[in-house]
């Protein structure tokens, strides 16, 4: 198939940055999107044109690396699934697809679509963890009994691979979905029991000094995200706060 | 460790939901009691006049429910220029119809609507109230011939065919802010999950087109009821 692109290219992080188009044929509609990515690239190299910066790592929906926001839809218009995962017969021949970067204040344009995720990285580390004491006495984890139910759903809230189509698909760029993920992959299991109220209220406040806007429950995250984070998660994280701050004083 | 404080867009979202709560308890009192004026004007007026001069309502409930207003309304332009300013650079092309209702993205548009509808809901009933009661001292309730006020002040103001209109427009944006508004403030308050969020979301768009189809119904059965 052949297809019109409008790719956002920008030189670094200063540049002011404009939607570019162009045109490549003979796309085959097995290949990835990335794959088209990679084509257009060698096409432009060999014309003498700086190639296209994408991020990208794992090619297999895994690493939460790739990104790209594709004719208006985070990872673009196939579901629960990374745009490394998305084939190119999801299109038609003759379409003009738009590529643009996620965008939201936290998550600056470093060059053409790549962006800075690393505010995810600061809110993980403001209590995206459990202490565990690793002298040689740590209990084995197997020994704790875990209902069923909630090791499955905290196995859910663990799939998000922090790839922020989230807050690229929230019209307030929120980062509700990626925290309760992670804050409800704890909250539900005895491990993470013992930190849970500095957890909730710590990354509370980082993802707020980030620069994230505030969830309004479009639920367009829930969609768009391609492991199928639940909005139940928020639920939780909602009330893991109200608790917080209940208990806290 | 961390400081407790409710200051966060998780706890201004918790409190826009409380408030939202409250005012949605509000519309189901406030339909109940206009409703009686279809079925007995006599009902009507007794409701009417309780509501309108029990200490408890007027110097309680009344304080919190212009508290909720005006901290619903200041909350929801505060929330929505910080979310406007959290995305500087906009997208070239939008499509957010696949992944959220226009109700969901449009709380602000309602939300205005809402508020000039309340702006002239206080010109024709809550001013020329307070003005009665509180600053001309009649709490009587009654008119000149010792019958009571309320229900002939109700239909006098639905006499009007351009106000009836203002009424059933804004009664339609209501519902779309209701629509989104019910589930959206459960879910904020924590108390959806699975099953339950899929009964409460059918228990909301009932509620969000039941109750503002009522405030309607008494509104259009006032004005056809009257001889023109």
């Amino acid at each position: 198939m052949n297809l019109k692109l409008k790719i956002w290219r920008q030189k670094d992080a200063n540049d002011k940055g404009s939607m570019v188009d162009y045109e490549i044929q003979n796309v085959s509609e097995h290949m990835s999107f990335l794959e088209m990515l990679d084509v257009l690239n060698e096409e432009l190299i060999d014309k003498g044109i700086e190639p296209i910066a994408f991020d990208h790592d794992c090619r297999e929906g895994i690493c939460g690396m790739c990104s790209l926001y594709i004719n208006g839809e985070a990872h673009g218009p196939d579901r629960r699934v990374t745009t490394c995962q998305l084939h190119m017969r999801k299109f038609k021949d003759g379409d003009t697809i738009y590529i643009e970067p996620f965008r939201a204040n936290a998550f600056p344009v470093v060059k053409d679509l790549v962006v800075d995720r690393s505010a995810f990285d600061r809110i993980q580390h403001a209590g995206g963890y459990i202490s565990v004491n690793t002298s040689g006495n740590t209990q084995d984890a197997n020994a704790i009994p875990i209902p069923k139910d909630n090791a499955d759903l905290a196995f859910d809230a663990a799939t998000c691979i922090g790839c922020g189509a989230c807050v690229a698909s929230c019209k307030n760029s929120s980062a509700m979905l990626y925290v309760s993920a992670k804050v409800s992959q704890f909250a539900l299991l005895p491990q993470g029991q013992v930190e849970a109220k500095d957890r909730v209220l710590n990354m509370v406040n980082k993802m707020d000094e980030e620069g994230f806007g505030n969830c309004t429950n479009t639920g367009a995250c829930e969609v768009q995200c391609p492991k199928g984070i639940s909005l139940d998660n928020i639920s939780r994280m909602n009330r893991e706060f109200l608790s917080a701050n209940i208990t806290k004083g | 460790m961390s400081k407790s404080t409710f200051y966060t867009s998780v706890g201004y979202k918790i409190l826009m939901a409380l408030s939202g709560l409250f005012l949605m308890l509000f519309l189901a009192q406030h339909l109940t009691i206009n409703l009686l004026s279809v079925i007995s004007a006599e009902a009507f007026n007794e409701a009417s006049h309780f509501m309108g001069t029990n200490p408890l309502v007027q110097f309680l409930l009344q304080p919190v429910l212009m508290f909720a207003v005006v901290f619903h309304f200041v909350m929801g332009f505060v929330l929505e220029l910080k979310n406007r300013n959290a995305r500087t650079t906009d997208y070239a092309f939008k499509n957010p119809s696949t992944s959220s209702s226009w109700m969901s993205r449009n709380m602000i548009i309602s939300g205005i609507t809402v508020l000039a509808f309340l702006a002239l809901h206080f010109i024709d009933f809550w001013i020329p109230e307070i003005n009665t009661k509180y600053i001309v001292g009649d709490m009587s309730g009654l008119m000149a011939d010792g019958s009571f006020r309320y229900f002939h002040e109700l239909q006098h103001e639905f006499q009007s065919l351009p106000r009836v209109i203002a009424y059933v427009l804004a009664f339609g944006f209501l519902s779309l802010h209701l629509l989104h508004g019910f589930k959206s403030s459960f879910q904020s308050v924590g108390l959806t999950n699975g099953k339950k969020r899929v009964t409460l979301h059918k228990f909301g768009n009932v509620f969000a087109i039941a109750v503002p189809l009522g405030f309607v119904f008494i509104a259009l059965f006032h004005f056809l009821t009257q001889s023109h």
